[in-house]
């Protein structure tokens, strides 16, 4: 393998003025924390404004490319040939080799950019593109220049030591995770909520999970099924702790007690309720649900209101605006899809009324709770006592 | 407390079964292709479990095949016999009430040019001999069928089927799916006119991965799995000597007992199917007598759905099968053997299976219609409406 080294291209951190130091010391975290477990050895470091991978003889090459594919806040991924710098004509030589190894044949068109970050480099930019272009043409005399849409763009960067690459693999993009604060995620065995969590977390938000279970109306394998689904978006935002709240006492509770075509509101009203109480106990900052108006009863823009209203934490949902088949392609891409679909009954949809309410009127609604004022609160908090916490990595 | 009412899906194994196993993978662990010793050794087991199993059936040992279970039994039974006799005709037949491992690789004939005959049962899940004999033609080359069915317990009318089948034709071969059978019933292939008999040891106090096909000696059947040319190029692949070793030890152990077994059997079925009665609104699929399995329940409970009342009962230490499996409330994917019996959609949700075997005791019954009678009335109250 002649890449040794791997240069990580970031966008938006870029941008970041003052605190850009902040954002790049988070991304080279998040990179060694997605290499802890790849075959090989790296350093990880900083230098002129880029993150560099130095790695040893014997990395699994594939593996570390896939790895770094999971880490939000790389744009780009470029596989880099690192060589001394020995005189234009060595150059000339390491070019030629870089793309005898890196292309199996050699008829492309291509230009070369070079580019001098050590200013003490005593030849100019365009006179090293026009030297090493010549030498190319003479070795492959197949290839041809063309500057304005090369198939292939050879990169020439001259810094203490000068680095060649001509691939850039693209990355998640977004911004590396715990630059943006933590928030609170509603995981169901969904579709939609996973796909909450990956997009939040991109925006570089550290994440924590509640899900709703409610034995014997849903079974443990439902559960793995969100174990499984955490532990999906984990590879992205990495660890979660997954708060498993059992629910069934207090959806017996209001099926007992409030009309029917109520229930799942004022359900979710709770569910909200819990999770805001996990949320302000891990120092979250908002809450996530994977809502998308208009989807079911529950998530109408009036639904929607209903159980907002029962926050304080600002609640935010990111596929709100998403189609279910825009949500299916995200969720296909980051690999949640093929669990997300997979037939256990959640919570939500055993309590379900044939039509329940569209359009809840909220005091409507206060007043079918206050019929619960006798119980519910010991039922909450004993839900909340009762809750495992499983740290889903 | 703990009652493991799951007895149908898998058993656990007894001591002596593991003591076998274990001492053929830790001791005498030899390879019986091997030509020294300890291959030798290692074939004597083998040669010894395949004397016991043949023992348990009348038949001799030669027609005794080691398989990684019943799936592959009934696969290699109906494609290998379906292969190797269709120049005699390509008609096959069936119930309709069949296990997947039988039902599938006859789908799989149907594509490759087979037809294929499926018989339905009554409302206990009996195929009617009328229809059998109806479905019989001049280029019937295969009978398959099951001896008990594996989520009600009906025992098919397997001899009279046998008796059938062979006065139209003798050259009709018949093929039972014997895992709910086997260990259960004495099954005597000879005596019943059954050319193939499929087995798996788990279902009775043996290890996974392990079962057989008795092949009678003089049936026409291609291998399914080439290879190393082990049991006489029938079967290929390393024998699996701990699995045939600790299959025939249960074997062994339920044939020794089969009697004082079926007794105790007989008697946990009648506390249950009496106790599932007094509850209210109980419908018993299942029946007393002769023509239903000693081991197997099954029952409905009408306004509770049957996953819910299984985690119900999860919860409380015991372990039961749904008889449907429900998915969402959209799509109820019902089990096809209960709607082979034509049961009415609230019963068809509401199935459970309950299955014995004779380490189960009567202590474990009574716990479980105690707490049936405590969950059924609250489960009830918060049905879906």
């Amino acid at each position: 393998m002649i890449f040794k080294t791997i240069l990580i291209k970031y966008g938006e951190i870029a941008i970041k003025g003052k605190n850009r130091h902040l954002f790049e010391d988070a991304l080279v975290s998040r990179i060694v924390h997605a290499l802890r477990d790849v075959e090989g050895e790296f350093h990880v470091y900083k230098e002129q404004g880029r993150i560099y991978i130095d790695c040893n003889e014997t990395y699994d090459y594939d593996e570390t490319i896939q790895a770094l594919q999971y880490v939000f806040g790389i744009v780009g991924i470029c596989p880099v040939m690192k060589v001394e710098e020995a005189g234009l004509r060595q150059l000339g030589n390491d070019v030629i080799a870089f793309l005898e190894h890196v292309y199996e044949t050699h008829q492309q068109t291509f230009k070369v950019v070079t580019r001098r970050a050590r200013k003490s480099y005593p030849i100019e930019s365009m006179e090293v593109n026009c030297e090493l272009g010549g030498r190319i043409l003479e070795a492959f005399p197949e290839m041809k220049v063309d500057v304005h849409d090369p198939e292939i763009t050879l990169h020439v960067e001259i810094r203490e030591k000068i680095y060649i690459y001509s691939k850039i693999i693209p990355g998640q993009g977004g911004m590396p995770v715990g630059t943006n604060g933590k928030a609170m995620l509603l995981l169901s065995g969904g579709i939609d909520s996973p796909v909450a969590g990956y997009m939040i977390s991109k925006r570089g938000v550290r994440l924590d999970a509640t899900y709703f279970h409610a034995p014997p109306y849903t079974s443990e394998r439902a559960k793995q099924k969100v174990v499984d689904l955490a532990q999906q978006v984990a590879r992205y935002s990495g660890p979660i702790n997954l708060h498993v709240v059992n629910f069934t006492d207090i959806q017996l509770y209001i099926y007992d007690k409030c009309p029917h075509d109520e229930l799942t509101i004022i359900m979710r009203r709770y569910m909200m309720k819990i999770a805001e109480h996990f949320a302000k106990e891990r120092g979250d900052h908002a809450l996530i649900t994977g809502e998308s108006i208009g989807q079911v009863a529950s998530q109408t823009m009036q639904s929607l209101a209903a159980t907002n209203e029962v926050c304080t934490l600002p609640v935010f949902r990111p596929v709100i605006g998403f189609d279910k088949q825009e949500i299916v392609s995200i969720a296909e891409r980051i690999g949640t899809y093929e669990t997300s679909i997979l037939p256990f009954e959640d919570c939500c949809t055993i309590f379900v009324a044939k039509h329940p309410v569209t359009k809840p009127n909220l005091n409507a609604i206060k007043r079918s709770e206050r019929k619960l004022d006798e119980k519910i609160d010991e039922l909450v908090q004993t839900a909340i006592e009762t809750t495992e916490i499983i740290r889903v990595e | 407390m703990e009652a493991y009412l799951d007895n149908s899906a898998t058993t656990r194994c007894t001591e002596a079964v593991r003591e076998v196993v274990v001492r053929t993978m830790m001791e005498d662990y030899g390879n019986p292709s091997s030509k020294h010793m300890k291959g030798v050794e290692a074939e004597r087991y083998l040669r010894e479990a395949r004397e016991t199993i043949a023992k348990t059936l009348k038949v001799h040992e030669k027609e005794i095949y080691f398989t990684s279970g019943a799936t592959e039994s009934n696969n290699w039974a109906l494609i290998g016999a379906a292969m190797a006799n269709q120049r005699a005709g390509k008609h096959l037949i069936t119930t309709a009430v069949e296990h997947a491992a039988v039902l599938l690789p006859l789908h799989y004939l149907e594509e490759q040019g087979f037809r294929v005959t499926y018989l339905p049962v009554d409302e206990r899940g009996h195929i009617s001999l009328k229809d059998l004999e109806e479905a019989l033609d001049d280029d019937t080359i295969l009978v398959s069928m099951m001896y008990v069915n594996n989520e009600v317990g009906a025992i098919e009318p397997v001899a009279e089927a046998a008796k059938l089948i062979k006065k139209r034709n003798p050259k009709i071969l018949f093929h039972v799916d014997g895992v709910q059978a086997y260990g259960k019933l004495p099954v005597y292939p000879k005596k019943l006119e059954i050319d193939m008999l499929s087995v798996s040891a788990h279902k009775i106090h043996g290890p996974k991965g392990i079962g057989f096909l008795y092949i009678n000696d003089k049936v026409k059947i291609h291998p399914l799995l080439l290879g190393g040319g082990q049991q006489k190029g029938m079967r290929s692949g390393t024998d699996n000597v701990p699995g045939a070793a600790g299959m025939a030890q249960a074997a062994k152990e339920a044939y020794e007992h089969l009697e004082e077994h079926t007794a105790h059997l007989l008697k946990l079925k009648a506390t249950m199917m009496e106790g599932l009665a007094k509850l209210p609104s109980v419908v018993i699929h299942s029946e007393e007598g002769s023509k239903s399995a000693p081991h197997i329940v099954s029952a409905a409970f009408p306004g509770v759905r049957s996953e819910v009342l299984l985690h119900a009962l999860e919860e409380r230490g015991i372990y039961v099968s749904a008889g449907s499996a429900c998915s969402s409330n959209k799509k109820l994917p019902v089990s096809a053997v209960l709607k082979e019996l034509h049961l009415r959609q609230e019963l068809l949700e509401s199935t459970l299976r309950f299955s014995f075997s004779a380490y189960t005791t009567e202590e474990e019954i009574t716990y479980c219609l105690a707490t049936l009678n405590e969950l059924l009335p609250v489960l009830r109250r918060y049905a879906r409406h």
